[in-house]
């Protein structure tokens, strides 16, 4: 495998042709990056804007050839590719450019009277060399905003593209190396090999979107050099349908978090649905008359759907359909198209939970619904499992929201949508349990990439005796008083009664 | 035993099902209990901590007892304010809705606590994650007996017993612990033993905190005024001898200062150690004994290297039967060996002079991360610059140790001090998960959300995304017309 990482120095193509990336060059690269952070140049604000800056108009110029290679690894629609990847990310760095003054800017915080007279503050300061690893269903977005994030913090970076979206990976290799400062920011292109060499170096910080194998490969990887690591995962996120509510819109936005998501090869698209028995039929009623509005009848040739993006997925997504158990259990679509990688929408009603599709992350086009006598029963199925990234509810019922909230446990919730909070940056992104280790998105990317410095002004004024020895009776009294706070407690000990 | 341990962890896992530890109310009573642990039993605990530390009552509760007793009140009166939900601004392309920010407890969380300050590093992350509301298992260090003994013996005649368990136990115990599922692991100790429990996290992918330390250095700038330098050296010696005789993450591990006045400094330092522990500080009774043989070897071994012994000017005596090592000064030992090398967690404090006291920062930073810089001072532009220009889990400026007072501050190494932070509302947020919750209803609806895709959809969510309202308005007009038009 070739890599781009030398393709900006004067080397000759050839030279670099020959060059493999291996534990050696991975060793240089954060070594020459280790240099940039030392020199302090991440550190200014200036430097931060220029590189969001310079982030901003990538995006901007760039938006056709994105779509394209988009298009080229997964068919994704134009519509999606600017709506989930380049708007959001341009959002992004609208957002930190508006408020990165303000998240620089220590935070004053109150001391006690323990350490009167005294002042302090928390700083927020980078890490130094992060590694950014990114997945291939939002190759873009998820390779960037985390980019943003470790920018603004004032870090220095290696983004690792996920080698299953090609295109998109040699897409920001180029684009990177055009736009952003080379000697602070840098893409390493490759697989399991040159991950490998790269997780074998000593990073300030590891931020890995993908599935929780290959995390747990990170972490322990991590733990060699005590990197805190930021782990965006999975999982089998359900939504919970209740009678009694607009259908209509329920269904659509059902649709819009599964289908409309890079045909739910997304970490926070619906996974299942339960829903009570007597709703099922209306419900699958109502997802056939839909995805027929969106889709046509004959969904395999929609150019808005995202296609499985290889023929292992397709493999293991046609296993998850060939499951016995599973049999006879679909209601709508199913059909495939092995040389177009495209699979269409699926709704299979009623499956077993011991079946194949039940155990796993689907991460595809394939909607199973789990039917219940109550609905408050489906919390319990929620929580027998792992913890998944998102939880959807749609629902009229306070008490049900309200007991939904406090019972499920998952990264974030939406009641009475799907996936949304995704792009709303003033709430925290990430999972918990299985689904993942941290969080991002606004100023949580900033935070995930900062490190808060606590800082204690003092000045040469006011020292309690207390605090030294020799230690007597006195001293513990008095100490006593002074971290119980109370003011007639100090008093009493400095005069000596008790 | 190991069966036990899988046990235990499984009816834990069984009873934080039942919510009942999600309760404000549990929290605040199990909070109340261990205040009245602490004060019920402040004799018991100076009695252990003597046992296993020969640590003077007045330290004990000054960097014990107390900081527990500051912390559990803390935690009281801030409990249900760090329990509400914290509201989210949502965009107006996404009205209407409501945005929250929910704390949830994590589940089961495991913490192994260290020996130097074994009551406090053991219930301080406890009162966290009683807070956060999870269960407990509390795995006391094994090197401090007495202590370990009596909070096993003591925390389940006040505390939730179904919640919160004590295991003690040594190295095989922590492999089992290590074995089973946890939601999150808190870790007080050293870099070595924290890279194998973050490994065996790795397995579960279960977040960690890691509590540890380094070579923490206080730089003394030139202090003209007498009393000013006085001031400080007093706390330099406080900071290095007071807290468990300088066996403290935080303590000063070496001294740094300008070539010319090393000599002052030495003379001033030898004379406040003789007033805080006497002629004889061995007899003082007032400075805590190292912790075991294996450390006062390991400290002895540290002082062996003929260069670095030739380089004591003051103390140096060790009496290996009463575990005791007197303050020692150093002066320049060679900066390759295993004192200027390794985290030095004793009563030995080496001081290195530089030609200016700026280069202390150049020297700080050609080592790892430490947990806490103090740095004496009155220049603002040196101060600035040791700011922004090094970095470690603190900085205290004039003073030493009074950060972990501070619960507003959080306290927390970085790179190979460690990773995550505790104290006061962090420690809350250490153990708890932010969910985010977004409310919406089920009556607006925006139709260039759907497929079909079309130019007009694609152009719609560009302004949207671009927060253009305008645009946006202007954009639905036109395409109305445009209906007409192909009317």
């Amino acid at each position: 495998m070739s890599t781009t990482l030398d393709s900006h120095e004067t080397t000759s193509p050839v030279e670099e042709e020959q060059r493999a990336f291996d534990a050696e060059a991975a060793s240089l690269l954060v070594k020459k990056l280790r240099e940039a952070f030392a020199s302090g140049k991440t550190r200014g604000y200036g430097w931060r804007v220029s590189q969001l800056k310079a982030l901003a108009k990538l995006v901007d110029d760039q938006e056709q050839q994105i779509v394209d290679a988009l298009g080229n690894d997964i068919a994704k629609p134009p519509l999606e590719t600017v709506a989930y990847e380049i708007a959001m990310l341009k959002n992004s760095c609208r957002v930190a450019l508006k408020e990165l003054k303000h998240w620089m800017t220590p935070e004053k915080v109150k001391t006690s009277i323990a350490t009167f007279p005294s002042s302090a503050e928390i700083v927020s300061e980078p890490l130094g060399v992060v590694l950014i690893i990114s997945a291939w269903n939002y190759p873009f977005l998820l390779s960037l905003d985390p980019v943003i994030g470790a920018i603004a913090a004032g870090n220095t970076v290696v983004l690792k593209p996920s080698e299953i979206a090609p295109a998109t990976s040699s897409l920001m290799a180029k684009l990177l190396g055009d736009y952003m400062d080379n000697s602070c920011i840098r893409v390493v292109e490759g697989a399991v090999d040159e991950t490998s060499a790269l997780l074998q170096q000593k990073w300030d910080k590891i931020f890995y979107t993908g599935n929780g194998r290959v995390a747990r490969v990170v972490m322990a990887a991590a733990a060699k050099h005590l990197t805190p690591v930021v782990l965006e995962l999975g999982g089998k996120s359900p939504a919970v349908v209740d009678s009694n509510i607009n259908l209509k819109v329920a269904t659509r936005r059902i649709i819009a978090g599964k289908w409309c998501c890079n045909n739910g090869q997304a970490c926070i698209s619906p996974d299942y649905i339960i829903t009570t028995k007597d709703h099922a039929p209306k419900l699958v009623d109502a997802l056939k008359t839909e995805l027929e509005t969106f889709y046509g009848k004959n969904p395999l040739e929609s150019k808005d759907l995202s296609r499985i993006v290889n023929s292992n997925h397709f493999a293991r997504l046609t296993k998850l359909l060939d499951d016995d158990k599973v049999s006879g259990k679909i209601v709508y679509g199913g059909e495939k198209d092995e040389s177009k990688l495209k699979i269409s929408p699926t709704v299979l009603l009623d499956v077993p939970r011991d079946s194949l599709i039940m155990s796993e992350e689907i991460f595809g086009p394939l909607l199973p619904i789990l039917t219940v006598d109550k609905l408050e029963e489906s919390f319990d199925v929620i929580n027998s499992g792992p913890k998944p990234l998102a939880a959807y509810i749609f629902t009229n019922n306070k008490k049900l929201k309200e007991q939904f909230v406090g019972t499920i446990s998952a990264g974030g919730l939406v009641i009475n949508d799907t996936t949304l909070h995704l792009a709303v940056h003033t709430l925290p992104f990430g999972g918990v349990g299985e689904s993942g280790v941290g969080s991002y998105h606004g100023k949580f990317s900033f935070d995930a990439f900062s490190h808060k410095k606590a800082v204690l002004y003092r000045s040469f004024l006011g020292d309690a005796p207390v605090r030294y020895p020799p230690y007597t009776t006195t001293k513990l009294r008095l100490l006593k008083a002074l971290i119980g706070g109370g003011i007639l407690g100090i008093i009493r000990a400095v005069f000596g009664w008790s | 035993m190991d069966i036990e341990v899988e046990e235990t962890v499984g009816e834990l896992r069984q009873y934080f099902k039942t919510g009942k530890t999600k309760s404000v109310i549990w929290r605040k009573n199990q909070l109340t209990a261990l205040l009245d642990l602490v004060h019920e039993n402040e004799d018991a605990i100076f009695k252990a901590l003597h046992q296993d530390l020969g640590k003077h009552p007045v330290e004990a509760y000054r960097d014990e007892i107390g900081a527990v007793e500051k912390s559990a009140n803390n935690s009281l009166s801030c409990v249900e304010k760090w329990m509400a939900p914290k509201k989210s601004n949502i965009p107006l392309l996404f009205q209407p809705a409501k945005g929250e920010v929910l704390s949830e407890p994590l589940g089961v969380v495991l913490i192994f606590s260290s020996w130097n300050f074994p009551i406090m590093l053991a219930l301080d992350p406890l009162i966290g994650a009683i807070s956060a509301g999870n269960v407990v298992v509390i795995k006391p260090s094994e090197q401090a007996p007495a202590c370990s003994s009596f909070l096993a013996n003591t925390i389940p005649l006040y505390l939730d017993s179904n919640a919160i368990k004590v295991i003690e136990g040594g190295a095989h115990v922590c492999e089992q612990l290590l074995l089973q599922k946890w939601d999150k692991i808190f870790f007080t100790g050293s870099p070595r033993v924290a890279s194998i429990v973050m490994s065996a996290a790795a397995k579960n992918l279960t977040p960690v905190t890691l509590e540890l330390g380094g070579k923490c250095p206080a730089i003394l700038d030139s202090l003209p005024k007498p009393s000013d330098f006085k001031l400080a050296v007093k706390r330099i010696v406080g900071g290095k001898w007071g807290p468990c005789s300088g066996q403290a993450c935080i303590g000063i591990d070496y001294l740094l200062v300008e070539e010319k006045f090393s000599s002052a400094l030495i003379e001033l330092l030898k004379k406040i150690i003789r007033r805080f522990y006497g002629e004889n500080p061995k007899e003082s009774k007032v400075i805590s004994r190292i912790v075991n043989k294996q450390h006062f070897k390991r400290l002895c071994n540290l002082l062996k290297d003929p260069l670095v012994a030739n380089s004591i000017v003051h103390g140096g005596s060790v009496d290996e039967e009463n575990l005791f090592i007197e303050p020692t000064i150093l002066l320049d030992p060679p900066l390759d060996s295993p004192i200027m090398t390794e985290e030095i967690f004793g009563s030995l404090l080496p001081i290195i002079t530089v030609n200016k006291i700026q280069g202390s920062i150049e020297f700080i930073n050609a080592r790892p991360k430490p947990l806490a810089i103090y740095a004496f001072t009155k220049d603002e532009t040196f101060k600035r610059q040791i700011l922004s220009e090094t970095s470690s889990g603190s900085v205290v400026f004039n003073d030493t140790m009074v950060q972990f007072l501070c619960d507003s501050l959080p306290f927390g190494g970085v790179g190979q001090s460690g990773i995550g932070r505790y104290h006061g509302k962090y420690s809350f947020d250490t153990f708890s998960h932010e969910k985010a919750v977004m409310h919406r209803n089920l009556i607006l609806e925006i139709e260039p959300r759907y497929p079909p895709w079309s130019n007009f959809k694609l152009e719609f969510l560009r302004l949207a995304y671009r927060l253009n309202y305008f645009g946006l308005l202007l954009h639905m007009l036109g395409f109305k017309l445009g209906l007409i038009r192909r009317t």
